[in-house]
C-alpha cells in the first residue's frame, strides 16, 4: 500500500468499517511511514475535538420564543383534534 | 448523602406519550434536543437569527409530523434530519437558488484521485482532550470550520460531530453514500491541515518529502 492509497482507505480505517485484509495492509504502512500514522492520529484528534466540543448556548430568549411556539402550535393542532398525519 | 436515581424515559417512550397527546413529554424531547439542533443549525449557518429559525421550524415540524413518525430512525436522527433540511432551505435562499442543491449532479465527479495530500504532518502539542474547553480552541474550530466548503461542513457536521451514520447522512443530504465519503474525507483533510497548523508542535514537522513512497 502508497500513501495514496491509504488516504483512500482513510475513512474506513478511522471509522472500523474497513475490510480486514485492508486493514492489515493499512498497519503495515503505517508501522513504516511515520507520516501516515501521526496523519491518521491528528485526524483522529480533530474528530474528538469537533465531536467533544459544545461552543454554543441556546440564549434564553430563543429558548422561551421556541417554547411558546410550541405550546401555540400544539393547541392548535390539538384542538382540532389528533396531530395531524404526515 | 443518598443519591436518588430517576431515570429518565427513553426517547421512544416520550414519542409514544406526546404522540398520545401529551404536550409535556413532547417539552422534554425538545428540552433533551434543542442544544443539539441549535449548535447544528449554527455551525451550519453561521448566524443566529437563521440558527433559530431553523430550530423552530424543525421542531414545529416535528410536533406537526409526529403522527407519521414510526421509529425506523431514532428520534435524534429523525429531528436533525428535519433540521438539515430546513438548513439546506435557508443556504438555497441565500445563494439565490430555487433548484439547484448541493447534489453531485452540479458538480464534476468528485473521485479520490483529487484529493489533497496532507501537507503540514506534525504530532499536536496537546491532546485533544486538554485542549477541548479553552475559548481559544473553540475559535480555531470555528474558523477551520468557516473555511470548508459547505457541501463539504454538512456532511463532517452530520457524519462526525452528531454521529449519523454515512447512510443516514447521504439521505440527509439527497447525496449518494460514494460522494457522501469523499466529501467526508475532504472535510477530515482539510480541518486536519488547518488544525495542525495552530496545533502542530513545530518541532515535531515531518517534512512532506519523506513522504513521497
Amino acid at each position: 500500500m502508497k500513501c495514496a492509497e491509504l488516504l483512500a482507505a482513510l475513512n474506513e480505517y478511522v471509522d472500523g468499517t474497513v475490510d480486514p485484509a485492508i486493514c492489515e495492509e493499512f498497519q503495515k504502512h503505517m508501522a513504516g511511514c511515520n507520516p501516515c500514522q501521526v496523519v491518521v492520529d491528528n485526524i483522529r484528534q480533530t474528530i474528538t475535538l469537533y465531536k467533544e466540543g459544545k461552543p454554543y448556548q441556546l440564549p434564553v430568549e430563543c429558548r422561551q420564543r421556541l417554547h411558546t411556539a410550541l405550546r401555540e402550535r400544539w393547541k392548535e393542532t390539538h384542538l382540532r383534534g389528533a396531530p395531524s398525519p404526515s | 448523602m443518598t443519591k436518588t436515581i430517576t431515570p429518565e424515559p427513553a426517547d421512544a417512550e416520550l414519542v409514544r406519550r406526546a404522540q398520545g397527546g401529551e404536550l409535556e413529554a413532547f417539552e422534554a424531547l425538545t428540552n433533551r434536543y434543542e442544544l443539539r439542533v441549535y449548535s447544528l443549525a449554527m455551525r451550519m449557518l453561521r448566524q443566529e437569527q437563521d440558527a433559530e429559525d431553523v430550530t423552530q421550524q424543525a421542531f414545529l415540524s416535528a410536533l406537526e409530523n409526529l403522527g407519521g413518525f414510526r421509529g425506523d430512525a431514532s428520534f435524534a436522527t429523525w429531528i436533525l434530519r428535519i433540521a438539515t433540511h430546513a438548513a439546506l432551505k435557508v443556504i438555497r435562499k441565500r445563494k439565490g437558488l430555487d433548484t439547484v442543491s448541493l447534489e453531485e449532479a452540479t458538480e464534476p465527479a468528485d473521485g479520490y484521485d483529487a484529493i489533497p495530500h496532507p501537507e503540514y504532518i506534525a504530532d499536536w502539542r496537546q491532546s485533544p482532550e486538554l485542549l477541548v474547553h479553552t475559548n481559544e480552541i473553540r475559535r480555531l474550530l470555528d474558523e477551520a470550520l468557516a473555511k470548508l466548503d459547505e457541501k463539504h461542513r454538512m456532511v463532517f457536521l452530520l457524519r462526525d460531530v452528531e454521529g449519523l451514520s454515512v447512510k443516514e447522512t447521504a439521505e440527509a443530504l439527497g447525496l449518494s453514500e460514494a460522494n457522501t465519503k469523499v466529501r467526508l474525507l475532504r472535510a477530515r483533510l482539510q480541518l486536519r491541515e488547518e488544525l495542525t497548523l495552530t496545533l502542530g508542535d513545530p518541532g515535531r514537522r515531518i517534512t512532506r518529502n519523506l513522504h513521497d513512497h
